[in-house]
């Protein structure tokens, strides 16, 4: 089997590589290894590049990338969707929450080169300024938030939450596992518990996920 | 995080293979473990197998009546499989217990089992760790211990295993199903599965180099009640400081492993016929011989009040 059949390397994706890293320095600063051209890509210590086309809010979108980008780092540094925010790049706050073909994700724990192929929905896919999305309208009615830092995230894990219910997805507070999971104020924060508010906007986000969950229901 | 090649692979036997010959290589299955140490440079690998696209996301029947539970099914999905809530109620209920749904979502089964443990100096790469780095020493050992073992450590690690699936998959007497780099597949019961830290801290489990994890097998149903009540910091979204997983049968009899307390998911079937007698001497035998530290100790009376709780459920 070739390893490398994904893999190819130009002195151009490297240099582009190496710009947007810099811009892209995570807290570590781990991300930030210069990239020296002319080596090849089996070398330790070298950047390897791939190609993956994901399908974004609906558009085909294809990029060169260091084989070490997250999908959140490719959606905010090479794609421009800024909506989806890096709040600890570890799993531990759910700023970064986007959609994989439907299902809710950490953004920052999954490589882009991992969803070759693969349907993502950011928070400017769910709805646009001047057409948003039911729950984004909810959230503005509630106040549910203040800085607005979690917001995205929280929107589009509340949006693919309702949808788990919906399919019989059970919960840590659910009594019955034989019975259709409740749409109850309990379930709700136990499932929106992966996404932390800082400002500690907690009860008008329940109160913004319940109208709509109401009126869907 | 380091430069690193990648591939995906299209058969286990092929996975097992390509590891056999990248010596740095590593398995990728959800990421959620792996990414977040190699962000840290905790794991360092050369090249990356992604093992997503080998079909084994699905859950099956077997001939002996159990489940074959594919090595790739999110634990989401494997939480919610109506045989898997009405037959295997403990193991939905670990499942739930951890983590969150967006990690859940990723998550896989042979991910889960393999994930590292969550020792505050492990993940400290400016402290000495055996598990991280073997022969550096241990930084837990007369550090801060709330968190860590009070039964089956060693002089040279006192981390526990923190997942909560597997110490269901423990009490359900599991079997992991792998194939190994030269595509010869074999059997490994979950209480052989994980070791206790011993000399060698880093070494987690009995799985050989470039060994591929394909499915978990679930014998038969027991029947019975089931319990998986897990105490923690937190009401959710944190670690287990101590879980209890339980099978009880009308009688009074049944199975309990504990999370939280060990390097691996900890059972002593030996104890288990001290259940009919009630929560404190069953615990007394089950965890006979531990050796908390001031820090910890809290974990024993909470390991016997927890299982008194989930007797008195089961009592109705
Ligand atoms: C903030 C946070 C909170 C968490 N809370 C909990 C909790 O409360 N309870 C809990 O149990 N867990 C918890 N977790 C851990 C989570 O359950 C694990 O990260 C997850 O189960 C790992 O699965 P994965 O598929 O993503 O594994 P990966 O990260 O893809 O892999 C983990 C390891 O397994 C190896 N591997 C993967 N698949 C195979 C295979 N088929 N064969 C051989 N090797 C393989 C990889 O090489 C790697 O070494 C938490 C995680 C985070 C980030
Ligand atoms: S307890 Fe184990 S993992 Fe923690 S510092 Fe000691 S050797 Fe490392
Ligand atoms: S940025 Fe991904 S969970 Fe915090
Ligand atoms: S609104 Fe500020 S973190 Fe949630």
């Amino acid at each position: 089997m070739e390893s490398s059949s994904h893999l190819s390397l130009t002195r151009r994706a490297l240099v582009a590589a190496a710009a947007a890293t810099a811009g892209a320095t995570t807290p570590e600063g781990a991300d930030a290894q210069p990239a020296s051209a002319g080596n090849s890509s089996t070398d330790a210590g070298t950047p390897a590049m791939t190609s993956v086309s994901l399908r974004v809010n609906g558009e085909l979108r294809s990029l060169e990338l260091d084989t070490r980008t997250t999908l959140l780092d490719a959606l905010r540094e090479h794609l421009q969707l800024t909506g989806s925010k890096k709040g600890c790049d570890h799993g531990q706050c759910g700023a970064c929450t986007v959609m994989v073909d439907g299902r809710r994700v950490y953004s920052c724990l999954t490589l882009a080169v991992m969803h070759e192929g693969d349907e993502v929905t950011t928070i400017e896919g769910l709805g646009q300024p001047e057409t948003l999305h039911p729950m984004q309208a909810a959230f503005v009615k509630h106040d549910g938030y203040q800085c607005g830092y979690c917001t995205p995230g929280q929107i589009c894990a509340s949006v693919a939450m309702l949808e788990e219910i919906k399919a019989g997805v059970p919960s840590h507070v659910t009594a019955d596992l034989m019975a259709s999971p409740q749409l109850t104020a309990e379930e709700i924060r136990e499932r929106m518990s992966g996404n932390i508010c800082r400002c500690g906007a907690y009860s008008n986000i329940v109160e913004a996920i319940t109208e709509v969950a109401g009126r869907q229901a | 995080m380091r430069p690193f090649t990648y591939e995906r692979a299209r058969t286990p036997a092929e996975a097992a293979a390509a590891a056999a010959r990248n010596p740095g290589a590593k398995f990728i299955a959800g990421g959620t473990n792996l990414l977040d140490l190699m962000k840290l440079q905790i794991e360092v690998p050369s090249h990356l197998i992604d093992v997503n696209g080998l079909g084994l996301d699905r859950i099956e029947a077997t001939p002996e009546g159990g489940l074959r539970i594919g090595a790739l099914v999110r634990n989401t999905d494997l939480a919610t499989d109506e045989r898997v809530r009405r037959d295997y109620g403990v193991l939905s209920r670990a499942l739930l217990a951890g983590a969150t749904g967006q990690l859940r979502n990723k998550a896989t089964t042979a991910g889960n089992l393999l994930q590292r443990t969550r020792c505050p100096y492990f993940y400290d790469t400016n402290m000495a760790c055996n598990k991280r780095q073997p022969g550096s020493g241990c930084s837990a050992i007369g550090g801060i211990t709330r968190h860590h073992a009070v039964i089956g450590a060693s002089e040279a690690c006192i981390a526990t295993h923190p997942s909560d699936m597997a110490v269901a998959m423990r009490a359900l007497d599991a079997v992991v199903e792998t194939v190994r780099p030269d595509g010869t597949a074999r059997q490994i019961p979950m209480a052989e599965f994980h070791r206790l830290p011993g000399e060698t801290p880093h070494i987690e489990t009995a799985l050989e180099r470039g060994e591929f994890i394909a499915a978990v097998t679930l014998p038969p149903p027991l029947g019975g009640q089931q319990f998986y009540r897990k105490v923690r910091d937190r009401a959710s979204y944190a670690f287990a400081l101590v879980s209890v997983a339980a099978v009880v049968q009308r009688d009074g009899t049944g199975r309990v492993a504990l999370g939280g307390v060990a390097h691996k998911p900890w059972r002593v079937e030996a104890a288990e016929g001290e259940l009919t007698r009630g929560a404190k001497p069953a615990m007394a035998a089950i965890l006979g011989g531990a050796r908390p530290t001031h820090e910890n100790a809290f974990k024993l009376t909470l390991a016997e009040r927890a299982l008194a709780s989930v007797l008195a459920d089961a009592k109705g």
